[in-house]
């Protein structure tokens, strides 16, 4: 894992101590606050619908178990003992108060950690691949490239007031978990004929209140050419990016408005322009930082714990068959911890259960740990033969729920519950689902389906990509639930279609169940994923269960 | 009346009082970017209006005037806030002109407290050389 050098801790000090000086000036006012807003955003501090909100960057998603306990320190001194993961792979706390926020900065950097362009108009915490430096498939760990990015965007002079917020995620594998195409910049590294490392550059995509999937804008950037180039792009989208409509200023507008290649020609110029102020010293902390990424010491062990408990422990057999994934190295497996135990707000966790985490971690996972954006947490590197007494743990801790990717595995956004921004409620509604798939005892038939919840059009829970999408929205006062179909988050990314008018929040579940029920039985065979049958039958007999015969009244109304 | 900020602090006299009214070029932040070569030629003093210090097009316009190889005097001037002392001078601003009322919200402190623009400055850092 990377390690902060003498600079990281020093900038990161610095900062803290500017933070606390200019909530001092707020309060004195040498600051209105309409400029000490995007002070407190870009510092990681919301205001929310009920209180402030800190939203800690979790870089990469990457985290050790020194780091995890300090988290649950935090909630437990300064909020109200627990924390949410999110979408972005970061941690935010609901209930800080302003005064204390200061200390708790100060807390993070104790464990190398910050809250810094975690929010406002920035260069947003960067992602990758939750299973980076584990998958059996990757071709390169994208960490140490995301960590090159976070310190290029950290304080960047020129990248502090930009139309909007800007999101960068790295992937390193060809099957994208890190939803690249639904990012303002995602990076796929790839390798060109001659086999020299690089990037597919995709640009402009989002989702939001108008979805778009990234294009790709260079198909090989060379390693060497990341920093200019990236810098290239932000650099004419600040310029280029609309200020007048905060709803059209996102690159995913101005790449639209303006179209590719004029885009890309605006690019390259630029790139030519300022690549020069760069030395190359880049290449060569990247080579460093490619050290602090060397894999652990794997061991060679008997796996036959794992096999003992997987032959004669149902429970253990339901939770490895949905909760491991292939790791490289022989004998290991990545194992995710279910952050959505039925009923439970999604990517919640108690500082207890984060103690537990980091427990494990530093015991059996080589003191790693990962937030997912899927709100999981991922133990990356664990030896199948401790995996018995891992699942043990977690099964006390009410950690060991048996649902990675099934349908009770849902993308939810805090929705009305908490954000001012919500038109409805979503923790509810995931709660539900998830509840009623368990009475059903379904879960685990129904296979993989990816469902994902937004509160709002502006879509933090990513329902244009869920293969069942649910859009909360307000009408007339009363909370009414849209549904999408055939959203895809992957390397195949799609937005999903809407089936039609929306249902009530008593009506949402149940329509759920008819879509779920039509899957069921129009699949082919179990092995036909719900996305590959809807890809199949399309919209038709989904839209006949949710509608019926008042499909025709309801166009008409 | 405004106020000039260097590194100094507040500026008891203009450093450029000696620069031609012919040589001096005052950019809207909505410039467009490609005629900005031609409409430098012959300048020595180029000011970059800040309407709102929420926008940052300012900062993309004074890195690439340098960038292009201007290297007369460069000012932002408008709503710059003391917090963005060090981005302003890190992307090739000389100084900041601002005008009384926000001069007495944040005074010279506040500004002084920004003034080692050059510490902990991550792009010197990847560059190698100053941005």
């Amino acid at each position: 894992m990377y390690r902060y050098t003498d600079f990281d801790a020093a900038f990161v000090a610095e900062r803290n101590a500017q933070f606390r000086a200019q909530v001092e000036r707020r309060i004195d006012g040498s600051l209105t606050e309409d400029e000490f807003k995007p002070l407190r955003l870009m510092n990681g501090l919301y205001l929310q619908l009920h209180a402030y909100m800190l939203r800690v960057a979790v870089p990469y998603g990457t985290l050790n178990s020194t780091q995890m306990r300090q988290l649950a320190y935090i909630a437990d001194t300064w909020d109200k003992g627990y924390g949410h993961f999110t979408t972005r792979q970061n941690i935010q706390f609901n209930w800080p108060k302003l005064r204390d926020v200061p200390d708790m900065l100060d807390a993070l950097a104790e464990v190398q950690m910050h809250a810094i362009q975690t929010s406002g108009n920035t260069i947003r915490n960067v992602t990758a691949d939750h299973f980076a430096g584990a998958a059996a498939d990757e071709i390169a760990d994208p960490r140490p490239v995301a960590e090159l990015i976070r310190q290029w965007s950290t304080d960047h002079p020129e990248f502090q007031f930009l139309p909007r917020k800007f999101k960068i995620a790295v992937t390193g594998s060809p099957n994208d978990r890190a939803v690249t195409k639904a990012h303002d910049i995602g990076l796929r590294m790839v390798r060109n004929d001659a086999g020299d490392p690089g990037f597919e550059v995709i640009v402009g995509g989002g989702l939001g209140r108008t979805p778009m999937i990234g294009k790709v804008v260079r198909d090989f950037l060379p390693e060497a050419d990341l920093l200019p180039y990236l810098e290239a792009v932000v650099s004419v989208w600040n310029l280029l990016g609309r200020r007048d409509n905060k709803y059209k200023s996102r690159i995913k507008i101005t790449v639209h408005e303006h179209g590719l290649d004029d885009i890309r020609a605006r690019v390259e110029e630029r790139f030519a322009l300022l690549k020069p102020a760069f030395t190359g010293v880049d290449q060569q902390l990247l080579a460093s930082m490619k050290a602090d990424f060397a894999p652990p010491a794997f061991t060679d062990r008997d796996t036959g714990p794992f096999d003992l408990a997987y032959a004669n422990d149902p429970l253990f057999r339901s939770w490895a068959d949905t909760n491991l994934s292939a790791h490289r190295a022989p004998g290991y497996a990545i194992a995710q911890i279910s952050l959505k135990a039925h009923g439970a707000t999604p990517g919640d966790a108690t500082s207890d259960q984060m103690r537990l985490m980091a427990d494990l971690a530093e015991r059996y996972g080589h003191d790693e740990l990962r937030v997912s954006h899927e709100q999981n947490i991922v133990l990356p590197h664990v030896h199948k033969a401790d995996l018995p007494a891992i699942h043990a743990a977690l099964k006390d801790a009410g950690l060991a729920t048996a649902n990675i990717g099934k349908i009770s595995d849902i993308i939810a956004c805090p929705g009305m519950d908490y954000c001012a921004l919500a038109t409805a409620r979503s923790i509810p509604i995931a709660q539900e689902i998830a509840t009623r798939f368990d009475q059903l005892k379904l879960e685990h038939e129904i296979g993989d389906l990816k469902i994902k919840i937004s509160g709002c059009i502006n879509a933090c829970g990513h329902h244009h990509v869920g293969h069942i999408g649910i859009l909360g929205l307000d009408r007339a006062g009363v909370e009414n639930y849209q549904i999408t179909l055939g959203g895809d988050h992957t390397e195949t990314a799609a937005i999903g279609q809407r089936t039609g008018p929306g249902f009530a929040a008593d009506e949402i579940v149940p329509a759920i169940e008819r879509i779920v029920d039509t899957y069921l039985s129009e699949r082919t065979s179990a092995e036909e994923r719900f996305i590959d049958t809807f890809a199949r039958v399309g919209m038709t007999p989904f839209k006949t269960a949710l509608y019926g015969e008042a499909d025709k009244r309801a166009k008409a109304a | 009346m405004t106020v000039l900020i260097n590194d100094t602090g507040f500026l008891t006299e203009d450093p450029t009082r000696w620069i031609d009214p012919e040589a001096r070029i005052d950019l809207a932040s909505d410039t467009d970017p490609a005629h900005l070569r031609s409409m430098l030629i012959g300048k020595e003093l180029v000011r970059i209006a800040f309407p709102s210090f929420a926008d940052g097009r300012g900062f993309t316009l004074a890195r690439l005037i340098r960038q292009q190889g201007y290297k007369g005097w460069l000012r932002a001037q408008g709503h710059v806030i003391a917090d963005q002392y060090a981005m302003v001078r890190r992307s090739g601003f000389d100084d900041v002109e601002i005008d009384d009322t926000l001069a007495q919200r944040q005074p010279e402190d506040q500004w002084l407290a920004r003034a080692d623009w050059q510490a902990h400055d991550y792009q010197t850092r990847l560059r190698g050389i100053a941005a």
